[in-house]
């Protein structure tokens, strides 16, 4: 064993450990269930934006739009094809039939979303910061509006009946295989080129380095990894429709990489699991008896009709979650701007 | 034949014209200062000769091929290597991936070496650490490896700046005003230090240089510009003498020449 091999190692215990775990989840509770893979998802989505965005530092806004490409090549190819496919196994389709059939379409469905990375990726080269944001949102939201209208995934009515093949495995597995991939590529010479195309692009090219490759290569792997992401999204609902892809989504991807601290793979892993279950939190709270303990006394000096009033607004106030979850993020830009695991340095004006 | 050969350069940007019909020759092993106030259009020839921009008008060669047209990241793999006015390093990097960015050039690993990690990518990673660190050694910037570049003192920092260009392997390395901002003692290293990097790497060094005395004590051959037009060429001597270089330099840097 060498220490070489650290990283593999990791990836074969991860992917390991999440077919074990997978294997005990058969009782779990359904809702907690879907929560966490909800976050194995989000993983594959902000790691995967973080090369992008951090990384590369390319502000993409397009992440959801990727993952709709992914979510819908891979549900209409497993739902039309899926059968047929499996038939060819005889009667007795097995889990390994199965296995093959969904990392199939998995593969297939982010391999269009890269195919969409490089035809948005090509263009987007000539544009900087605040025009690329703009040309990738409108990006997603194409592509949102072309499924809308595209018949044969049922339009705006949404795609359904598409096979519960996700599980615990395939979405943690997936995540530490982005994961590996973002980590060992970075830990490289050829990989610290996506930093210095963030840090300066002119000394950068001036030091041989092909920056236009680079960008390419981070919204194709990028994409890539989004589109695997839709394919486990879509194989968990029984319908995927194209409001679920709209560019909230996208912002939702952003923020987990603003707050992880912007090229820190752990900061937006850790990011990615906090900003999944800070709405479940606030959703539960709002319900909680804790709540209207705190309520209670919080507002007990108040008269009785005051006191009702104010009950209600603050209870009102943590249902609509929304709000409470913006406050928070606001909050945590404001005392960490580095993110959470700030990985960058403030930058020294220079002289 | 030159190493480099610009014939009949010009510039435009919009009505100004930044650098006109200047024709530059620098053999191999040369030394030569570009000098001339400021907004003469030195730092336009570099942007020229890198491929920042490409000349209105004339050609360029290098190495007996020309270069018009091509990226800087493509000039820069031809042996060509610069650095900048205003410091130009990695904020985020540390010094040692600075000087490691420019191995990117040669790397042969590419995505799929660095997500198999073979053995040959392992050996070749370690060739380039021995590579990297060697340099930084030769500049006394070894002990820095871990160091974030923007917390270096501005003199190393101008010094790293040169480590990184040198890292490319050039055969014409030039020097954006590398002693600006620094003081007399700071200077004087420079002053060594680009002697050291002629002697020990034999390359072709351009330099562009407010300070005379910089410049009259190293270069065997100086070019005059302003707003330009090349006024003068020759040694140091000559230049010191030339009426035309005086008249330009009026009253901006007559005590310096
Ligand atoms: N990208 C540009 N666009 C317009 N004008 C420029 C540009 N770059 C340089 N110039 C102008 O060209 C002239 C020469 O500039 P420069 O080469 O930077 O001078 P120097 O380096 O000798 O001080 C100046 O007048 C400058 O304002
Ligand atoms: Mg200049």
């Amino acid at each position: 064993m060498n220490y070489r091999h650290i990283k593999k190692f990791a990836l074969l215990a991860a992917i390991i450990l999440s077919a074990v775990v997978s294997h005990f989840s058969g009782g779990w509770n359904q809702y907690h269930l879907l929560i966490i893979i909800t976050i194995g998802i989000n993983i594959v989505l902000a790691v995967s934006l973080n090369l992008i965005n951090g990384y590369t530092g390319q502000f993409s806004l397009g992440h959801a739009g990727f993952m709709a490409i992914g979510a819908y090549v891979s549900a209409y190819l497993s739902t039309e094809y899926g059968a047929n496919f499996l038939r060819l196994f005889g009667g007795h389709a097995g889990a390994l039939a199965i296995a093959l059939l969904f990392l199939g379409v998995l593969i297939l469905g982010g391999i269009a979303a890269a195919v969409a990375g490089l035809i948005v990726g090509v263009p987007s080269l000539r544009l900087k910061g605040d025009y690329l944001a703009i040309v990738t949102l409108g990006f997603g939201e194409i592509i949102r509006v072309i499924i809308q209208n595209t018949d044969a995934v049922g339009g705006a009515r949404g795609y359904s009946g598409i096979a519960n093949y996700t599980t615990l495995f395939w979405t943690f597995a997936l995540a530490a295989v982005t994961i590996y991939v973002v980590v060992s590529l970075i830990d490289s010479t050829y990989g610290r080129g996506f930093l210095t195309v963030r840090d300066d692009e002119i000394a950068a090219e001036a030091v041989g380095i092909n920056t236009t490759r680079y960008k390419v290569v981070a919204f194709v792997l990028g994409a890539f990894f989004a589109g695997i992401a839709g394919g486990l999204y879509a194989h968990i609902n029984n319908s995927i429709n194209p409001q679920g892809f709209d560019f909230q989504v996208s912002i939702l991807i952003v923020t987990m990489v603003i707050l992880g601290g912007m090229g820190s793979t752990p900061g937006v892993v850790l990011a990615a699991v906090v900003l999944t279950l800070l709405p479940e939190f606030l959703r539960w709270f709002a319900k909680s008896d804790l709540l209207d303990w705190l309520v209670r006394h919080a507002y007990q000096f108040l008269s009785p009709e005051h006191f009702a009033v104010a009950a209600a607004k603050t209870k009102e106030l943590f249902e609509s979650r929304m709000i409470l979850f913006s406050i928070l993020l606001i909050a945590l830009m404001l005392l960490r701007p580095q993110g959470l695991f700030g990985a960058l340095p403030r930058r020294k004006a220079s002289r | 034949m030159p190493l480099l050969d610009l014939q009949h350069c010009t510039v435009r940007f919009g009505g100004l014209t930044a650098v006109s019909a200047l024709d530059l020759q620098i053999g191999a092993h040369d030394l030569i200062g570009l000098i001339g106030p400021n907004g003469a259009g030195k730092t336009t020839v570099f942007n020229i000769i890198t491929g920042v921009y490409r000349p209105t008008s004339g050609s360029i060669a290098f190495d007996g091929r020309p270069i018009g047209g091509a990226k800087p990241n493509v000039i820069a793999g031809r042996g060509i290597a610069r650095t900048f006015q205003n410091i130009r390093l990695f904020a985020t990097l540390n010094v040692f991936d600075n000087v490691r960015a420019a191995f990117n050039l040669r790397c042969k690993h590419g995505l799929a070496h660095a997500l198999w990690r073979t053995p040959a990518f392992y050996r070749e990673e370690e060739n380039i650490e021995r590579q990297v660190m060697e340099l930084l050694d030769i500049f006394d910037l070894g002990r820095h490896r871990a160091t974030l570049c923007s917390s270096l003192s501005y003199g190393d920092q101008r010094r790293l700046e040169i480590v990184r260009a040198l890292a490319t392997k050039p055969k014409l390395l030039l020097l954006d005003e590398p002693a600006a901002g620094m003081n007399p003692t700071e200077k004087e290293a420079l002053t060594r230090l680009i002697r050291q990097i002629k002697d020990r790497f034999d390359i072709a060094v351009l330099l562009v240089e407010h300070d005379m005395k910089v410049v009259m004590s190293i270069c065997e051959r100086i070019c005059v510009l302003d707003h330009g037009t090349k006024i003068a060429e020759g040694n140091p001597n000559a230049i010191r003498r030339d009426p035309k270089v005086i008249e330009a330099y009026l009253g901006e840097a007559p005590a310096n020449v």
